[in-house]
Parts: C-alpha cells; structure tokens; sequence
C-alpha cells in the first residue's frame, strides 16, 4: 500500500561519535580540504561519477560526518584523472586530497 | 734506466696508494651490488649487450665523448665545456701517459705498478734528454697545463657561474667542498712536486722553467719531500672522500652509459639502475636554472639534483616533499649532461609510497563504451567497406573535455577532410591512466590501460587519433594496440594538409608555437605541429622552445603544488612565450591551453582550432562522404 511516504532509517548523525581525529590528520596533510564550499563541479566533471558515484564533494562531507564507508566505496573508481582540480572554482588540490585520503583512511575489511 | 732509490719506495706513496686501493674496492663492491640487485631479465640483456659489438663500440664511443669530453656541455657553453672536458681529458692523458712512461722504460716492476705512474719522476734519475723521451716530458707538462688550465676556470666558476651560463648552481655539501678543494689541490701541487725534481729527473717547458726561475727555493732538495707528501695527502684525500660526494659520478657514469644502452630501465625506486642514476648525478645544478618551479625560490632545493642528494641520504621525508611536489615535465632529464632521468626517478619513488586503499575498476563494464564507438565493426561485418581505407577513432580524453572547443574543432576538421571517424568518449571515457601512472600508483594505471585497451580493440578502427598529449604519451609507451596507428591530432592534421586533403589559407596572424612536456619532450613531436601552423599563418619562436619549452605550470605531474603557487610558474612561461611578441598563443595539448588562458594577455589556442579557422570547407563533397548508418548499399 502506497501512502504517500514511507519510513527509512533516520540519517540524523551524531557527530558525538564522530572521530574527528583521522580528519584532522587529512587536514593537516590537505588544509585545502575546508575551502571546499560544496558547489559541486568536480562531481559534474568527474569521469568515476557514473560508475561509483564518485562526487569529492560529497566525500568530503562524508568524513566530516564520520561516514568513511560511504565515502571509501566512492572513491573506488577515481581515475585521478585531475579535473576536479582543474574546475574548482577554490583551487583546492583535489589529486593531493585523494591521494591524502587514500593513505589516512582504511577500507573496512570484508 | 737509472734510478734514485735502490728500494723504490718511499713512505710518501702511502696515502695515494691507500686512497687509490679504497676506492677500487668501493667501487667493485658497488658494480657488483647493482648488477646483482639488476632483475634477472635485465642482467641478461647488459651482460648480452657488452658482447654485442654494435652496442659494445657505442658503449666505449659514448664513455670516451661523454665522460672524458663532456659533449653535452660544450653544446650548452664552451666554457663550460672546456673546464670539464679539460680536467677529465687532461687528467686521463696525465694517468694514460704516465703509464706509458712506466711501461717503456721500467722493467721488474712488481708492487710498484701501483705508484710509479703517479710518481715516476721522483723516482728515476734520468732526464729528457738521456732517456730520449722528450715528447713524453712535453706531453705531461702539456695535459698538465690543461688540466690546470680547467681548475682555473673551476675557481672562477665558484664565483662568477653566468659567464659559464649557469644562473643557479648547487650548494654543495660539506664532504663535497673536501672533494672539491682536494681535487683544485692535487694539481697545482703536482706541478710544485715535479718542479722540484726537474733538474735531477727532467721536465719539460713547464716544470724545467719553474724551476729555473724559482731556482733558490725550487733546487733546494730539502723542500722536496713535502711537495711530494703534499701532492700524495691530495690525492688520498680527495680517494678518500670521493665515494661520499659528487665525484662518485665520475666512476658510476662508466656503468651507466652501458646499462642506458643495455635499454635498461628504473624498475626498483632505489636499487639497480636508479641506484646508478643517484650516484651518477655530478651536481652540476644545470637542473636547477631548468626547473620551471624555479620561479619561487623555495622551490629551488626541489630540483632533481637535491632529490639525488636526499636519496644518497636516505632522508625519506625530503624524498617525499620533493618527488611530490615535481611537475613531470622532464625538462631536468633533457638536460641533464649524464642522462639522470628526473621525471621517471620520482614517478619510481612515488610508486613505493603506501596507500591504504586504492581505486579497482573491475567493477566497470566496457560493453555500453565498444556499443557506443563500434561503427566499424558493423561495417565491416555487412561486407561495406567505409569510404576511406582508415577507420579513425578519436580519443578526446579527459582534458579535452573540459576544453569542447578542442574536440569540436577537430571533429569539424575531420569532417572537412571527409576522414570517417568515431568518437570514443562522447559522453566521458576511461582515463588514459597516464595521471595514474604520475601518481606512482602502477597496478590501477595498468588497470585503466586495460579496460582502455578493451574498448579500442572492440572499435575496430585502424587508427587512434588523440588530442591530448597526456594520453598520447601513455598510449604510445604502455598500450600494446595491435595494427592500430596511434596519432597526434598535430601529426594527423599535418599530414591531412600535406597530402592536400585540407584547403587551407594562410592568414597573416603572428603564432607562437608553445611545446606541451609530454608532447614534445615526452614523445619528441615538434615539427608537425609547427608545420600545421605555419600553413595557417606565421610562427615565431619562443625564447626557450622545443627541448628546453618551459612547463605551463597545470601539469598533472605535481601532487603537491597547489593552485595558488603555480601562477608564478604560468606567468614565467608566458613571459618566455610572447618575448617575440606573436599576436596568439598556440599550443597542442588542452590542460597548457586552459592554464595559460587564465593569465594569458592574448588569446591561447589549440592548433585545432587555429586550423578549423582557416580550413575551407569543400563544396564538392560537403555531403554523403560521411557513411550514414543503415544507408548503405549492401
């Protein structure tokens, strides 16, 4: 029966439980990361979007809340390609940022 | 032959003979570890390669005019040249001569072997005219004098670099100023020794007249023996510290001229042939004045010969900073007098880098790619030939399309050239995997090469066409595309207007011609796009062109360098780009055409562009050249 709405699992995050230390690492080694403003070229541009949903943007907003699952299985078909870098309206190295991520955070073991 | 000592020895040799022993040892131990350290396929082709004669005469051609006369040098400064060649030649006569001496007039010579080319006159008492030598004499005072003549100018050097162009040159370490002064040393005291003995041992216009002159303090025989003590500490010194400085390049080099033409190539970032590429970097800093990110001082301890520096070191963490922050634009390695491959040195230092997780494809499916671009195929199944005998696949690759005016172009091109093509990624393809490949990470660029490779060969097109010299460069070196023809849009439209298929008119526009890296130096194209444009107008020459073309400073190579720290570099090679003030920059890669628009103060255009401009489109066959799908005769 169709009412209009269904439930779904709330998506409220408490960033209480966040571990914002790996973040911070990244932050370190990318201090671009917080310019990003979320307008979305890169994943307009990227090439991996069609295949893994890849979006930076979107990873970025997922390890600040703590989501690496989410944002690990984006990242699995990023060509490193550099467009995202070329169109960022922030300037933000994107290539680094990956390669960044890619050596802080971990792949849940299957 | 009459000698001054019955025993022929004396304790003054010891430090020469010393030193001399060390760095043999050193050196054999050395050989031995990096051929050992060789993969096995490897070792066989160099052992292979040094009994072939075609490559064993190249090897000892290419040792004598590279490591004795320094041709790379005389061809960049005469000066320079000369210092070098002067003191490597001199000093090889002076060894080879010397040897000649001992091995003509001595006999029984025993241990002595080991300091008598070195020391003869102290030892014989015979002169010039006894031992009917005279040409001998002359010659050793004569390399002496050249050699001298080289230390001189290297003094100078020390302080004045530009008269021998060189901007910049490299700080040296602290062992290497030991090697450096030993090394001015040794020679000025080998004249003061020789002097000495002149008039019991002969000499010739050099020696024989200081010691005329000089003859209160030269013919005092109780001076001697320090001379020759002096000369001999000089010569251990400089043994001594050699494997520890800049000078280890002067035996790693004899090994890599043979491995470079064994075809050897950097497997292990650190072992093996990269192992005899750090040791052979002389820390000359020609890679310093090269480096475009040279701009900004800071970046100046970044350079290829600091990497050498750091990997000798084994400082990890500057390894690091500095082969992330490089542009790959292989402008270090073109240089470079002894062939240190800058570019490839760091991709191998960044490939041992350790990643956590890392991207797999396997999960991406070319089948809706080979749909999309397998108009051929179809043909050629249906028994219709399509109109021209090449089937054209065109690549646009990643930059491209972030630059449609590029593709556009080129498309239009093709049709006005009545090609009959298809276009690989029309709604975003693969990447090439070259900024993979830069990135160090191999196994994910072969991944891409892979599926890449997949959809090419589905296509059924015979000939590859790319816009993009990033892509270009990886699918002329690491795909293996069976009878498909893998073109630059450059080489493609050059030929297109050579063999008169395009209408070209030449309009008056001034155009500089700006070399993409990877084009140019990555695949050693630089005519063909010169020659399109020159059939749409005129070209001039930039300062610095070809060889020495100057990164725009976009390139994918640097992990590191952000935004914000490479518009200095933009600028630099727009500076250099417009010194003949040309009315339009022209380049043949997308990623340098949108980089220089962004500080450009006159229009950058990809030569597609320019060309589709000034093409006509011909009447006579505007329409039905193309095979239109399903229309054919069958």
């Amino acid at each position: 029966m169709d009412f209009g709405f269904k439930l779904s699992p709330s998506s409220a995050i408490n960033l209480d439980n966040v571990n914002p230390d790996k973040f911070e690492e990244l932050h370190r080694a990318e201090p671009d990361v917080y310019k990003c403003m979320a307008c979305g070229s890169c994943t307009s541009t990227c090439p991996a979007g069609r295949y893994s949903g890849m979006s930076i943007r979107k990873v970025i907003l997922a390890l600040q809340r703590g989501k690496e699952k989410e944002a690990v299985a984006m990242m699995k078909n990023c060509m490193l390609c550099g467009k995202c870098s070329m169109v960022c309206p922030r300037g933000i190295n994107t290539r680094h940022l990956i390669l960044s991520i890619c050596r802080i955070y971990e792949e849940e073991r299957k | 032959m009459r000698e001054r000592f019955l025993t022929g020895y004396n304790d003054f040799v010891l430090p020469f003979v010393c030193g001399m022993l060390f760095v043999i040892v050193y050196c054999m131990v050395g050989l031995i570890r990096i051929i050992m350290q060789l993969p096995a396929a490897d070792r066989k082709r160099f052992f292979i390669s040094l009994v072939t004669p075609k490559t064993a005469i190249r090897n000892i051609k290419d040792i004598f005019l590279k490591c004795l006369i320094h041709v790379d040098l005389w061809k960049r400064n005469k000066l320079l040249g000369y210092m070098h060649s002067s003191i490597a030649f001199g000093w090889f006569m002076l060894i080879l001569v010397g040897h000649i001496e001992v091995l003509l007039y001595t006999s029984d010579l025993g241990p002595k072997a080991l300091y008598y080319p070195i020391f003869f006159r102290y030892f014989v008492a015979e002169t010039e005219t006894t031992m009917k030598g005279a040409l001998i004499f002359f010659l050793m005072d004569f390399f002496l004098l050249v050699v001298l003549s080289g230390i001189a100018l290297a003094i100078i050097k020390r302080v004045r670099s530009r008269l021998f162009g060189m901007r910049r040159t490299t700080n040296p370490s602290f062992l290497d100023l030991i090697g450096l002064y030993s090394l001015w040393s040794i020679f000025p005291l080998r004249l003061l020794a020789e002097s000495f003995t002149a008039d019991i041992s002969g000499g010739s216009f050099l020696t024989k007249s200081l010691n005329y002159v000089f003859t209160e303090f030269l013919s005092n025989h109780a001076n001697m023996l320090p001379a020759w003590w002096a000369y001999s500490c000089a010569l251990g010194v400089f043994f001594f510290v050699l494997p520890f400085t800049r000078y280890m390049h002067i035996p790693t080099e004899i090994l890599l001229i043979p491995l470079r033409n064994a075809g050897i190539r950097i497997v292990n970032a650190r072992k093996g042939f990269a192992r005899a590429q750090v040791y052979s970097c002389p820390s000359c800093g020609l890679c310093i004045d090269a480096c475009p990110m040279g701009v900004l001082k800071g970046n100046i301890k970044d350079t290829t010969v600091y990497l050498n520096r750091q990997i000798r070191r084994k400082n990890e963490s500057r390894i690091e900073e500095i082969s992330d922050k490089c542009l790959l634009c292989g402008k270090c390695t073109a240089v470079c007098p002894v062939g240190v491959e800058g570019d490839k040195l760091r991709i191998a230092q960044r490939s041992v880098r350790h990643y956590n997780f890392g991207p797999d494809y396997s999960n991406i499916d070319i089948s809706d790619q080979i749909n999309g671009c397998n108009k051929f195929v179809k043909n050629t199944n249906s028994f219709v030939s399509s109109t021209g005998n090449e089937r054209v696949l065109y690549f646009a690759g990643c930059m491209t399309a972030l630059t449609p005016a590029i593709s556009k172009a080129t498309c239009s091109i093709l049709d006005k050239a009545g090609t009959d093509y298809e276009i690989m990624d029309k709604d975003g393809g693969i990447c090439c995997g070259r900024p993979m490949l830069m990135a160090g990470r191999l196994i994910q660029a072969a991944q891409l090469v892979e599926k890449n490779t997949g959809i090419i060969l589905g296509s059924g097109a015979d000939t590859l066409l790319l816009s993009c010299p990033i892509c270009y460069r990886i699918f002329k070196e690491k795909y293996t595309l069976p009878g498909i023809r893998i073109v630059h849009h450059s080489e493609y439209f050059d030929e297109l207007i050579s063999s008169g298929r395009l209408r070209v008119t030449k309009g008056d526009v001034r155009y500089v011609f700006h070399d993409p890296c990877e084009l140019g130096r990555g695949c050693g194209i630089y005519e063909q796009p010169r020659n399109v444009l020159s059939a749409a107008g005129e070209v001039v020459e930039a300062e610095k062109n070809r060889k020495e073309s100057i990164c725009c400073g976009g390139s994918l190579g640097s992990l590191t360098l952000g935004f914000d720290k490479r518009k200095a570099m933009t600028e630099n090679a727009l500076n250099n780009l417009t010194a003949a003030s040309p009315d339009r920059i022209a380049t043949a890669c997308p990623l340098c055409m949108s980089t220089f628009a962004r500080y450009s103060d006159r229009p950058v255009e990809d030569i597609a562009m320019i060309l589709d401009t000034v093409t006509e489109r011909p009447a006579a066959r505007s329409a039905g050249v193309r095979p239109v799908k399903g229309k054919t005769d069958n």
